[in-house]
Protein backbone atom coordinates (compact mmCIF):
# COMPACT_ATOMS: atom_id res chain seq x y z
CA UNK A 1 0.00 0.00 0.00
CA UNK A 2 1.40 3.35 -0.91
CA UNK A 3 2.34 5.75 1.82
CA UNK A 4 3.07 9.42 2.19
CA UNK A 5 6.60 10.00 3.45
CA UNK A 6 8.06 13.23 4.82
CA UNK A 7 11.84 13.55 4.43
CA UNK A 8 14.05 16.21 6.01
CA UNK A 9 16.38 18.18 3.75
CA UNK A 10 19.57 19.46 5.35
CA UNK A 11 21.62 22.35 4.13
CA UNK A 12 24.94 23.76 5.16
CA UNK A 13 26.12 27.23 4.24
CA UNK A 14 23.37 27.61 1.69
CA UNK A 15 23.90 24.29 -0.10
CA UNK A 16 21.94 21.08 0.29
CA UNK A 17 23.82 18.16 1.79
CA UNK A 18 23.89 14.95 -0.22
CA UNK A 19 22.04 13.11 2.49
CA UNK A 20 18.96 15.20 1.60
CA UNK A 21 18.83 13.46 -1.79
CA UNK A 22 19.58 10.07 -0.26
CA UNK A 23 16.64 10.63 2.11
CA UNK A 24 14.36 11.27 -0.88
CA UNK A 25 15.48 7.94 -2.40
CA UNK A 26 14.85 6.18 0.93
CA UNK A 27 11.47 7.93 1.16
CA UNK A 28 10.54 6.69 -2.34
CA UNK A 29 11.38 3.15 -1.36
CA UNK A 30 9.24 3.32 1.80
CA UNK A 31 6.40 5.18 0.04
CA UNK A 32 5.90 2.31 -2.40
CA UNK A 33 4.57 4.58 -5.09
CA UNK A 34 3.18 7.20 -2.70
CA UNK A 35 4.16 10.83 -2.29
CA UNK A 36 7.53 12.02 -0.96
CA UNK A 37 7.41 15.43 0.70
CA UNK A 38 10.75 17.12 1.32
CA UNK A 39 10.92 19.61 4.18
CA UNK A 40 13.23 22.63 4.16
CA UNK A 41 13.78 24.39 7.48
CA UNK A 42 15.79 27.58 7.94
CA UNK A 43 15.71 31.32 7.52
CA UNK A 44 15.96 31.58 3.72
CA UNK A 45 15.80 28.16 2.16
CA UNK A 46 13.01 28.11 -0.42
CA UNK A 47 15.52 28.64 -3.24
CA UNK A 48 16.75 25.10 -2.66
CA UNK A 49 13.42 23.50 -3.62
CA UNK A 50 14.27 23.01 -7.33
CA UNK A 51 17.18 20.75 -6.54
CA UNK A 52 14.97 18.60 -4.30
CA UNK A 53 12.47 18.17 -7.15
CA UNK A 54 15.32 17.26 -9.51
CA UNK A 55 16.27 14.46 -7.12
CA UNK A 56 12.74 13.08 -6.92
CA UNK A 57 10.75 15.04 -4.31
CA UNK A 58 7.06 15.24 -5.24
CA UNK A 59 6.34 18.19 -3.03
CA UNK A 60 8.43 20.63 -0.97
CA UNK A 61 7.25 22.24 2.25
CA UNK A 62 9.26 25.11 3.68
CA UNK A 63 9.29 26.47 7.22
CA UNK A 64 11.12 29.80 7.31
CA UNK A 65 11.80 31.89 10.38
CA UNK A 66 14.76 33.96 11.53
CA UNK A 67 14.83 31.81 14.69
CA UNK A 68 15.47 28.75 12.51
CA UNK A 69 18.65 30.12 10.96
CA UNK A 70 20.63 28.00 13.40
CA UNK A 71 19.62 24.54 14.47
CA UNK A 72 18.04 24.02 17.86
CA UNK A 73 16.19 20.88 18.87
CA UNK A 74 13.26 22.91 20.17
CA UNK A 75 12.96 25.17 17.10
CA UNK A 76 13.33 22.41 14.54
CA UNK A 77 10.95 20.14 16.47
CA UNK A 78 8.27 22.87 16.47
CA UNK A 79 8.75 23.35 12.72
CA UNK A 80 8.66 19.64 11.90
CA UNK A 81 5.75 18.81 14.15
CA UNK A 82 3.72 21.53 12.38
CA UNK A 83 4.58 19.98 9.00
CA UNK A 84 3.75 16.50 10.29
CA UNK A 85 0.42 17.73 11.56
CA UNK A 86 -0.40 19.28 8.20
CA UNK A 87 0.81 16.39 6.03
CA UNK A 88 -0.11 13.40 8.28
CA UNK A 89 2.62 11.20 6.81
CA UNK A 90 2.94 7.47 7.38
CA UNK A 91 6.72 7.62 7.02
CA UNK A 92 9.51 9.95 8.17
CA UNK A 93 13.16 9.95 7.05
CA UNK A 94 16.06 12.04 8.41
CA UNK A 95 19.78 11.75 7.75
CA UNK A 96 21.79 10.11 10.53
CA UNK A 97 23.85 13.29 10.75
CA UNK A 98 24.66 15.35 13.84
CA UNK A 99 21.37 17.16 13.32
CA UNK A 100 19.33 14.04 12.56
CA UNK A 101 20.80 12.13 15.51
CA UNK A 102 19.99 15.01 17.85
CA UNK A 103 16.48 15.71 16.56
CA UNK A 104 14.99 12.32 15.61
CA UNK A 105 14.67 10.81 19.13
CA UNK A 106 12.90 13.95 20.34
CA UNK A 107 10.35 13.72 17.53
CA UNK A 108 9.93 9.97 18.11
CA UNK A 109 9.52 10.62 21.84
CA UNK A 110 6.89 13.28 21.22
CA UNK A 111 4.95 11.12 18.74
CA UNK A 112 5.38 8.02 20.91
CA UNK A 113 6.70 6.21 17.86
CA UNK A 114 9.40 3.71 17.06
CA UNK A 115 12.56 4.86 15.32
CA UNK A 116 15.12 2.78 13.46
CA UNK A 117 18.37 4.76 13.46
CA UNK A 118 21.39 4.62 11.19
CA UNK A 119 19.86 2.55 8.39
CA UNK A 120 22.30 1.56 5.63
CA UNK A 121 19.94 -0.32 3.34
CA UNK A 122 16.20 -0.88 2.82
CA UNK A 123 14.55 -4.09 1.60
CA UNK A 124 10.94 -4.62 0.56
CA UNK A 125 8.51 -4.68 3.44
CA UNK A 126 10.04 -2.32 4.36
CA UNK A 127 12.77 -4.11 6.28
CA UNK A 128 15.61 -1.91 7.49
CA UNK A 129 19.21 -3.04 7.70
CA UNK A 130 21.50 -1.32 10.16
CA UNK A 131 24.93 -2.03 11.62
CA UNK A 132 25.24 -2.98 15.27
CA UNK A 133 28.42 -3.26 17.34
CA UNK A 134 29.77 -0.57 14.97
CA UNK A 135 29.50 -2.82 11.95
CA UNK A 136 30.79 -6.03 13.53
CA UNK A 137 27.26 -7.35 12.90
CA UNK A 138 24.05 -6.23 11.19
CA UNK A 139 20.40 -6.42 12.16
CA UNK A 140 17.21 -6.35 10.15
CA UNK A 141 14.45 -4.35 11.78
CA UNK A 142 10.79 -3.71 11.14
CA UNK A 143 8.48 -1.16 12.71
CA UNK A 144 5.59 -3.00 14.30
CA UNK A 145 2.96 -0.31 14.06
CA UNK A 146 2.56 3.42 13.81
CA UNK A 147 4.85 5.80 11.96
CA UNK A 148 7.66 4.31 9.83
CA UNK A 149 10.45 6.53 11.13
CA UNK A 150 14.11 6.02 10.21
CA UNK A 151 17.39 7.88 9.97
CA UNK A 152 19.77 6.90 7.16
CA UNK A 153 23.54 6.79 7.33
CA UNK A 154 25.05 9.20 4.78
CA UNK A 155 26.81 7.67 1.76
CA UNK A 156 24.97 4.34 1.80
CA UNK A 157 21.64 4.73 0.02
CA UNK A 158 22.15 6.01 -3.51
CA UNK A 159 20.19 9.11 -4.54
CA UNK A 160 17.85 8.85 -7.53
CA UNK A 161 19.18 10.03 -10.84
CA UNK A 162 18.99 13.80 -11.14
CA UNK A 163 16.30 15.00 -13.53
CA UNK A 164 16.79 18.70 -14.35
CA UNK A 165 13.64 20.71 -14.87
CA UNK A 166 11.43 18.38 -12.83
CA UNK A 167 9.13 20.45 -10.64
CA UNK A 168 6.31 20.24 -8.15
CA UNK A 169 4.27 22.09 -5.60
CA UNK A 170 6.02 24.27 -3.03
CA UNK A 171 4.07 25.30 0.02
CA UNK A 172 5.07 26.99 3.23
CA UNK A 173 4.00 26.42 6.79
CA UNK A 174 4.25 29.30 9.20
CA UNK A 175 5.07 28.42 12.77
CA UNK A 176 5.41 30.68 15.77
CA UNK A 177 8.85 29.50 16.91
CA UNK A 178 9.20 30.18 20.63
CA UNK A 179 10.64 29.05 23.96
CA UNK A 180 14.00 27.90 22.62
CA UNK A 181 15.67 26.40 25.67
CA UNK A 182 19.13 25.90 24.15
CA UNK A 183 20.84 28.79 22.37
CA UNK A 184 23.92 28.56 20.16
CA UNK A 185 26.32 31.31 21.24
CA UNK A 186 29.29 30.48 19.06
CA UNK A 187 30.47 28.00 16.45
CA UNK A 188 34.14 27.18 15.86
CA UNK A 189 34.63 25.31 12.62
CA UNK A 190 37.31 22.70 12.97
CA UNK A 191 36.63 20.45 9.99
CA UNK A 192 39.02 21.11 7.12
CA UNK A 193 37.46 22.47 3.92
CA UNK A 194 34.03 21.43 5.16
CA UNK A 195 34.64 17.78 4.25
CA UNK A 196 33.06 15.88 7.09
CA UNK A 197 34.41 12.47 8.02
CA UNK A 198 31.03 10.76 7.91
CA UNK A 199 30.29 12.06 4.41
CA UNK A 200 33.82 12.00 2.94
CA UNK A 201 34.30 9.87 -0.18
CA UNK A 202 37.99 9.53 0.60
CA UNK A 203 39.56 9.23 4.05
CA UNK A 204 43.27 9.21 4.79
CA UNK A 205 43.73 7.93 8.33
CA UNK A 206 46.79 7.79 10.55
CA UNK A 207 47.67 5.61 13.52
CA UNK A 208 50.48 5.37 16.02
CA UNK A 209 52.88 4.97 13.09
CA UNK A 210 52.37 8.65 12.28
CA UNK A 211 54.45 9.34 15.41
CA UNK A 212 53.58 13.02 16.00
CA UNK A 213 51.22 15.88 15.25
CA UNK A 214 53.52 16.98 12.41
CA UNK A 215 53.41 13.44 11.08
CA UNK A 216 49.80 14.08 10.03
CA UNK A 217 50.89 16.81 7.56
CA UNK A 218 51.56 14.51 4.58
CA UNK A 219 48.28 12.69 5.28
CA UNK A 220 46.43 15.98 5.21
CA UNK A 221 48.12 16.95 1.96
CA UNK A 222 47.04 13.64 0.39
CA UNK A 223 43.48 14.02 1.71
CA UNK A 224 43.24 17.58 0.35
CA UNK A 225 44.52 16.44 -3.03
CA UNK A 226 41.83 13.76 -3.22
CA UNK A 227 39.07 16.01 -1.85
CA UNK A 228 38.86 13.86 1.26
CA UNK A 229 39.14 14.10 5.01
CA UNK A 230 41.73 13.03 7.58
CA UNK A 231 40.89 10.44 10.22
CA UNK A 232 42.80 8.68 12.97
CA UNK A 233 42.93 5.57 15.12
CA UNK A 234 42.41 5.62 18.88
CA UNK A 235 46.14 5.05 19.30
CA UNK A 236 46.94 8.30 17.48
CA UNK A 237 44.29 10.23 19.44
CA UNK A 238 45.36 8.82 22.81
CA UNK A 239 48.95 9.81 21.99
CA UNK A 240 47.71 13.39 21.34
CA UNK A 241 48.83 13.43 17.71
CA UNK A 242 45.40 14.69 16.74
CA UNK A 243 42.01 15.70 18.04
CA UNK A 244 39.48 13.12 19.26
CA UNK A 245 36.99 14.41 16.71
CA UNK A 246 39.05 12.57 14.08
CA UNK A 247 38.84 9.18 15.79
CA UNK A 248 37.45 6.32 13.75
CA UNK A 249 36.40 3.10 15.46
CA UNK A 250 33.90 1.57 17.82
CA UNK A 251 34.49 4.53 20.07
CA UNK A 252 34.63 7.41 17.62
CA UNK A 253 33.13 7.60 14.17
CA UNK A 254 32.02 4.77 11.93
CA UNK A 255 32.78 5.59 8.31
CA UNK A 256 32.07 4.03 4.92
CA UNK A 257 33.96 6.05 2.29
CA UNK A 258 34.68 4.87 -1.25
CA UNK A 259 38.39 4.85 -0.45
CA UNK A 260 40.05 4.45 2.96
CA UNK A 261 43.82 4.81 3.11
CA UNK A 262 45.16 3.54 6.45
CA UNK A 263 48.66 4.83 7.20
CA UNK A 264 50.63 3.37 10.08
CA UNK A 265 47.51 1.75 11.56
CA UNK A 266 47.96 -1.75 12.93
CA UNK A 267 44.27 -2.66 12.83
CA UNK A 268 42.94 -3.18 16.36
CA UNK A 269 39.46 -4.75 16.43
CA UNK A 270 38.02 -1.54 17.80
CA UNK A 271 39.41 0.49 14.87
CA UNK A 272 38.40 -2.02 12.20
CA UNK A 273 34.82 -1.92 13.46
CA UNK A 274 34.75 1.71 12.37
CA UNK A 275 36.12 1.38 8.85
CA UNK A 276 36.01 -2.19 7.54
CA UNK A 277 32.83 -1.53 5.56
CA UNK A 278 34.62 1.07 3.42
CA UNK A 279 34.34 0.20 -0.27
CA UNK A 280 38.08 0.04 -0.98
CA UNK A 281 40.76 -0.12 1.69
CA UNK A 282 44.43 0.63 1.18
CA UNK A 283 46.88 -0.18 3.97
CA UNK A 284 50.36 1.24 4.30
CA UNK A 285 52.31 -0.26 7.18
CA UNK A 286 55.88 -1.24 7.96
CA UNK A 287 54.81 -4.47 9.65
CA UNK A 288 53.80 -7.11 7.08
CA UNK A 289 51.97 -9.01 9.87
CA UNK A 290 49.74 -6.04 10.77
CA UNK A 291 46.05 -6.97 11.09
CA UNK A 292 45.03 -4.12 8.83
CA UNK A 293 46.30 -6.08 5.81
CA UNK A 294 43.60 -8.68 6.49
CA UNK A 295 40.86 -6.25 5.50
CA UNK A 296 42.84 -4.23 2.95
CA UNK A 297 42.14 -4.57 -0.77
CA UNK A 298 45.61 -3.28 -1.55
CA UNK A 299 48.58 -3.23 0.76
CA UNK A 300 52.00 -1.64 0.64
CA UNK A 301 54.52 -2.87 3.18
CA UNK A 302 56.66 0.17 3.80
CA UNK A 303 57.32 3.37 5.70
CA UNK A 304 54.39 5.74 5.40
CA UNK A 305 56.76 8.73 5.40
CA UNK A 306 58.30 7.36 2.23
CA UNK A 307 55.14 6.02 0.60
CA UNK A 308 52.69 8.87 1.24
CA UNK A 309 54.81 11.63 -0.41
CA UNK A 310 55.34 9.34 -3.41
CA UNK A 311 51.60 8.75 -3.56
CA UNK A 312 51.00 12.50 -3.53
CA UNK A 313 53.41 12.94 -6.46
CA UNK A 314 51.84 10.11 -8.41
CA UNK A 315 48.28 11.37 -7.88
CA UNK A 316 49.39 14.86 -8.96
CA UNK A 317 50.82 13.43 -12.20
CA UNK A 318 47.62 11.50 -12.87
CA UNK A 319 45.47 14.54 -12.18
CA UNK A 320 47.45 16.66 -14.65
CA UNK A 321 47.34 14.11 -17.43
CA UNK B 1 23.09 19.20 42.89
CA UNK B 2 20.99 16.14 42.22
CA UNK B 3 22.72 14.30 39.37
CA UNK B 4 21.56 11.12 37.64
CA UNK B 5 23.66 9.10 35.20
CA UNK B 6 22.12 6.76 32.62
CA UNK B 7 24.37 3.72 32.18
CA UNK B 8 24.36 0.66 29.93
CA UNK B 9 26.31 -2.55 30.22
CA UNK B 10 27.90 -3.44 26.88
CA UNK B 11 30.31 -5.87 25.22
CA UNK B 12 33.97 -4.97 25.55
CA UNK B 13 35.16 -3.16 22.40
CA UNK B 14 37.89 -5.74 21.88
CA UNK B 15 35.38 -8.62 21.76
CA UNK B 16 34.75 -10.41 18.49
CA UNK B 17 31.07 -10.86 17.76
CA UNK B 18 29.44 -14.16 16.83
CA UNK B 19 25.81 -15.10 16.25
CA UNK B 20 24.16 -18.15 17.78
CA UNK B 21 20.51 -19.07 17.34
CA UNK B 22 19.73 -15.69 15.81
CA UNK B 23 21.22 -13.76 18.72
CA UNK B 24 24.59 -12.29 19.57
CA UNK B 25 26.45 -14.99 21.51
CA UNK B 26 27.30 -13.73 25.00
CA UNK B 27 29.04 -16.82 26.37
CA UNK B 28 32.40 -15.96 27.85
CA UNK B 29 32.32 -12.39 26.54
CA UNK B 30 33.75 -9.57 28.65
CA UNK B 31 31.29 -6.84 29.55
CA UNK B 32 32.08 -3.26 30.42
CA UNK B 33 30.38 0.04 31.17
CA UNK B 34 29.52 1.53 27.78
CA UNK B 35 32.60 3.74 27.17
CA UNK B 36 30.53 6.88 26.53
CA UNK B 37 28.68 6.30 29.81
CA UNK B 38 32.06 6.19 31.58
CA UNK B 39 32.59 9.81 30.51
CA UNK B 40 29.12 10.56 31.89
CA UNK B 41 29.93 8.98 35.26
CA UNK B 42 33.26 10.81 35.50
CA UNK B 43 31.67 14.16 34.66
CA UNK B 44 28.91 13.60 37.20
CA UNK B 45 31.47 12.89 39.92
CA UNK B 46 33.51 16.00 39.04
CA UNK B 47 30.41 18.22 39.01
CA UNK B 48 29.28 16.82 42.37
CA UNK B 49 32.72 17.45 43.84
CA UNK B 50 32.56 21.04 42.57
CA UNK B 51 28.93 21.87 43.38
CA UNK B 52 28.00 19.38 46.10
CA UNK B 53 25.07 16.99 45.95
CA UNK B 54 24.73 13.39 44.98
CA UNK B 55 25.33 11.13 41.97
CA UNK B 56 22.93 8.25 41.28
CA UNK B 57 23.72 5.83 38.45
CA UNK B 58 20.68 4.17 36.86
CA UNK B 59 20.65 1.23 34.48
CA UNK B 60 17.95 -0.82 32.78
CA UNK B 61 19.35 -4.31 32.54
CA UNK B 62 19.60 -7.70 34.17
CA UNK B 63 21.20 -9.13 37.27
CA UNK B 64 24.63 -9.10 35.60
CA UNK B 65 24.44 -5.31 35.34
CA UNK B 66 25.11 -5.08 39.10
CA UNK B 67 28.78 -5.58 38.35
CA UNK B 68 29.03 -2.46 36.16
CA UNK B 69 26.93 -0.49 38.67
CA UNK B 70 29.37 -1.50 41.43
CA UNK B 71 32.21 -0.27 39.22
CA UNK B 72 30.43 3.09 38.88
CA UNK B 73 30.07 3.23 42.68
CA UNK B 74 33.76 2.39 43.01
CA UNK B 75 34.61 5.28 40.69
CA UNK B 76 32.80 7.56 43.15
CA UNK B 77 29.06 7.59 42.44
CA UNK B 78 26.94 7.66 45.61
CA UNK B 79 24.03 5.38 44.74
CA UNK B 80 23.05 2.93 42.07
CA UNK B 81 19.67 1.77 40.81
CA UNK B 82 19.07 -1.27 38.66
CA UNK B 83 15.75 -1.62 36.89
CA UNK B 84 15.85 -5.35 36.30
CA UNK B 85 13.67 -6.27 33.33
CA UNK B 86 15.02 -9.79 32.87
CA UNK B 87 11.87 -11.55 34.06
CA UNK B 88 9.35 -9.12 32.59
CA UNK B 89 10.53 -8.40 29.06
CA UNK B 90 11.75 -10.58 26.21
CA UNK B 91 12.31 -7.79 23.73
CA UNK B 92 13.12 -4.16 24.34
CA UNK B 93 13.93 -1.22 22.12
CA UNK B 94 14.89 2.41 22.67
CA UNK B 95 11.26 3.34 23.28
CA UNK B 96 11.10 0.72 26.05
CA UNK B 97 14.29 1.80 27.78
CA UNK B 98 13.48 5.51 27.57
CA UNK B 99 9.97 4.97 28.89
CA UNK B 100 11.25 3.01 31.90
CA UNK B 101 13.97 5.56 32.67
CA UNK B 102 11.57 8.50 32.33
CA UNK B 103 9.06 6.78 34.60
CA UNK B 104 11.79 6.25 37.19
CA UNK B 105 13.11 9.81 36.91
CA UNK B 106 9.84 11.75 36.74
CA UNK B 107 9.54 12.45 40.47
CA UNK B 108 13.25 12.56 41.32
CA UNK B 109 13.70 16.32 40.76
CA UNK B 110 16.98 15.74 38.95
CA UNK B 111 18.96 18.90 38.25
CA UNK B 112 21.15 17.21 35.72
CA UNK B 113 20.92 13.89 33.88
CA UNK B 114 24.01 12.66 32.01
CA UNK B 115 24.28 9.73 29.62
CA UNK B 116 26.64 8.59 26.91
CA UNK B 117 25.79 9.97 23.47
CA UNK B 118 25.55 6.46 22.06
CA UNK B 119 25.97 2.87 23.21
CA UNK B 120 28.60 0.95 21.29
CA UNK B 121 26.35 -2.10 20.84
CA UNK B 122 22.98 -0.86 19.52
CA UNK B 123 24.42 2.41 18.33
CA UNK B 124 21.14 4.33 18.09
CA UNK B 125 21.82 7.22 20.44
CA UNK B 126 18.08 7.62 21.04
CA UNK B 127 17.55 7.01 24.74
CA UNK B 128 18.96 10.29 26.15
CA UNK B 129 16.90 12.72 24.02
CA UNK B 130 13.81 10.49 24.33
CA UNK B 131 14.06 10.63 28.14
CA UNK B 132 14.50 14.43 28.06
CA UNK B 133 11.47 14.80 25.81
CA UNK B 134 9.35 12.66 28.13
CA UNK B 135 10.49 14.64 31.16
CA UNK B 136 9.94 17.86 29.18
CA UNK B 137 13.43 19.21 29.90
CA UNK B 138 15.99 20.53 27.40
CA UNK B 139 18.90 18.39 26.25
CA UNK B 140 22.25 18.84 24.56
CA UNK B 141 23.96 15.89 22.86
CA UNK B 142 27.65 15.03 22.22
CA UNK B 143 29.07 17.48 24.74
CA UNK B 144 32.80 17.98 25.25
CA UNK B 145 32.60 20.51 28.10
CA UNK B 146 30.05 21.72 30.65
CA UNK B 147 30.17 24.63 33.11
CA UNK B 148 27.42 25.36 35.59
CA UNK B 149 26.94 28.71 37.32
CA UNK B 150 23.72 28.93 39.28
CA UNK B 151 21.02 27.85 36.86
CA UNK B 152 23.00 28.86 33.79
CA UNK B 153 24.81 26.12 31.94
CA UNK B 154 27.43 26.71 29.26
CA UNK B 155 28.24 23.73 27.09
CA UNK B 156 30.56 23.00 24.21
CA UNK B 157 29.31 20.27 21.90
CA UNK B 158 30.95 18.43 19.04
CA UNK B 159 29.05 18.72 15.77
CA UNK B 160 30.83 16.66 13.14
CA UNK B 161 34.15 18.20 14.11
CA UNK B 162 32.88 21.74 14.68
CA UNK B 163 32.50 23.07 18.24
CA UNK B 164 29.25 24.75 19.19
CA UNK B 165 28.97 26.76 22.38
CA UNK B 166 25.47 26.42 23.82
CA UNK B 167 23.79 28.31 26.62
CA UNK B 168 20.96 26.64 28.47
CA UNK B 169 19.66 26.08 31.99
CA UNK B 170 18.88 23.44 34.60
CA UNK B 171 17.15 21.04 34.80
CA UNK B 172 18.89 19.53 31.81
CA UNK B 173 19.91 16.28 30.14
CA UNK B 174 23.25 16.02 28.34
CA UNK B 175 25.02 13.20 26.51
CA UNK B 176 28.77 12.75 26.65
CA UNK B 177 31.14 12.74 23.69
CA UNK B 178 34.69 11.49 23.74
CA UNK B 179 37.04 14.23 24.94
CA UNK B 180 34.73 15.36 27.78
CA UNK B 181 37.18 14.04 30.40
CA UNK B 182 39.49 11.15 31.24
CA UNK B 183 37.47 8.66 33.27
CA UNK B 184 39.25 7.53 36.43
CA UNK B 185 39.95 3.93 37.31
CA UNK B 186 38.32 2.77 40.53
CA UNK B 187 40.83 2.95 43.40
CA UNK B 188 41.20 0.14 45.92
CA UNK B 189 39.57 2.18 48.73
CA UNK B 190 36.90 3.12 46.18
CA UNK B 191 36.20 -0.54 45.50
CA UNK B 192 35.98 -1.27 49.25
CA UNK B 193 33.60 1.64 49.83
CA UNK B 194 31.46 0.65 46.86
CA UNK B 195 30.51 -2.59 48.58
CA UNK B 196 28.67 -0.63 51.26
CA UNK B 197 26.99 1.91 48.99
CA UNK B 198 23.27 1.44 48.24
CA UNK B 199 22.36 -0.48 45.08
CA UNK B 200 18.58 -0.68 44.76
CA UNK B 201 16.89 -3.13 42.50
CA UNK B 202 13.50 -2.34 40.97
CA UNK B 203 11.17 -4.13 38.62
CA UNK B 204 8.49 -2.77 36.29
CA UNK B 205 5.91 -3.29 39.04
CA UNK B 206 7.74 -0.89 41.34
CA UNK B 207 7.39 1.80 38.67
CA UNK B 208 3.69 1.06 38.15
CA UNK B 209 4.43 -0.03 34.61
CA UNK B 210 2.77 -2.92 32.81
CA UNK B 211 4.49 -4.88 30.09
CA UNK B 212 2.21 -3.42 27.42
CA UNK B 213 3.15 0.15 28.49
CA UNK B 214 6.72 -0.48 27.40
CA UNK B 215 6.16 -2.89 24.53
CA UNK B 216 8.78 -2.14 21.87
CA UNK B 217 7.68 -0.29 18.74
CA UNK B 218 10.25 -2.02 16.58
CA UNK B 219 11.24 -5.62 16.13
CA UNK B 220 14.54 -7.24 15.22
CA UNK B 221 13.81 -9.95 12.66
CA UNK B 222 17.36 -11.08 11.95
CA UNK B 223 20.92 -10.61 13.17
CA UNK B 224 23.82 -11.62 10.95
CA UNK B 225 27.52 -11.11 10.48
CA UNK B 226 28.89 -9.25 7.46
CA UNK B 227 30.63 -11.48 4.92
CA UNK B 228 34.25 -11.91 5.96
CA UNK B 229 36.40 -9.60 3.94
CA UNK B 230 39.03 -11.45 1.97
CA UNK B 231 42.55 -10.24 2.34
CA UNK B 232 43.56 -8.28 -0.73
CA UNK B 233 46.75 -7.94 -2.58
CA UNK B 234 50.10 -6.96 -1.08
CA UNK B 235 51.95 -5.11 -3.79
CA UNK B 236 55.53 -6.01 -4.64
CA UNK B 237 58.59 -4.48 -6.22
CA UNK B 238 60.40 -1.30 -5.25
CA UNK B 239 58.43 1.43 -3.53
CA UNK B 240 58.15 3.64 -6.62
CA UNK B 241 56.73 0.78 -8.64
CA UNK B 242 54.29 -0.14 -5.87
CA UNK B 243 52.99 3.40 -5.63
CA UNK B 244 52.52 3.61 -9.40
CA UNK B 245 50.73 0.27 -9.42
CA UNK B 246 48.50 1.31 -6.52
CA UNK B 247 47.38 4.52 -8.19
CA UNK B 248 46.76 2.58 -11.39
CA UNK B 249 44.69 -0.06 -9.54
CA UNK B 250 42.64 2.56 -7.72
CA UNK B 251 41.81 4.24 -11.02
CA UNK B 252 41.28 1.27 -13.30
CA UNK B 253 40.36 -1.73 -11.15
CA UNK B 254 38.70 -0.25 -8.08
CA UNK B 255 37.58 2.89 -9.97
CA UNK B 256 37.43 5.02 -6.84
CA UNK B 257 39.65 7.87 -8.04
Amino acid sequence: MSKKVVVLAESREGALRNVSFEAIAAGKKISDGGEVVSVLIGSQVSGLADELFAYGADKVVTVEDAKLEQYSSDGYAQALLAVIEQESPEGLVFGHTALGKDLSPKIAGRLNSGLVSDVTSIEDGPVFIRPIYSGKAFEKKVIKDGLTFITIRPNNIAPLEKEEGRSGEVSSVSVDIKDLRTIIKDVVRKATDGVDLSEAKVIVAGGRGVKSEEGFEPLKELADLLGGAVGASRGACDADYCDYSLQIGQTGKVVTPDLYIACGISGAIQHMAGMSNSKVIVAINKDPEANIFKVADYGIVGDLFEVVPLLIEEFKKVKVS
Amino acid sequence: MNIYVLMKRTFDTEEKISVQGGKIAEDGAEFIINPYDEYAIEEAIQLRDEHGGEVTVVSVGNEETEKQLRTALAMGADKAVLVNVEDDLDETDQFTTAKILAEYLKDKEADLIIGGNVAIDGGSGQVGPRVAEQLNIPYVTTITSIKIEGDTVTIVRDVEGDSETIETSLPLLVTAQQGLNDPRYPSLPGIMKAKKKPLDELELDDLDLEEEDVEPKTETVEIYLPPAKEAGRILEGDVDAQVRELVDLLRKEAKVI
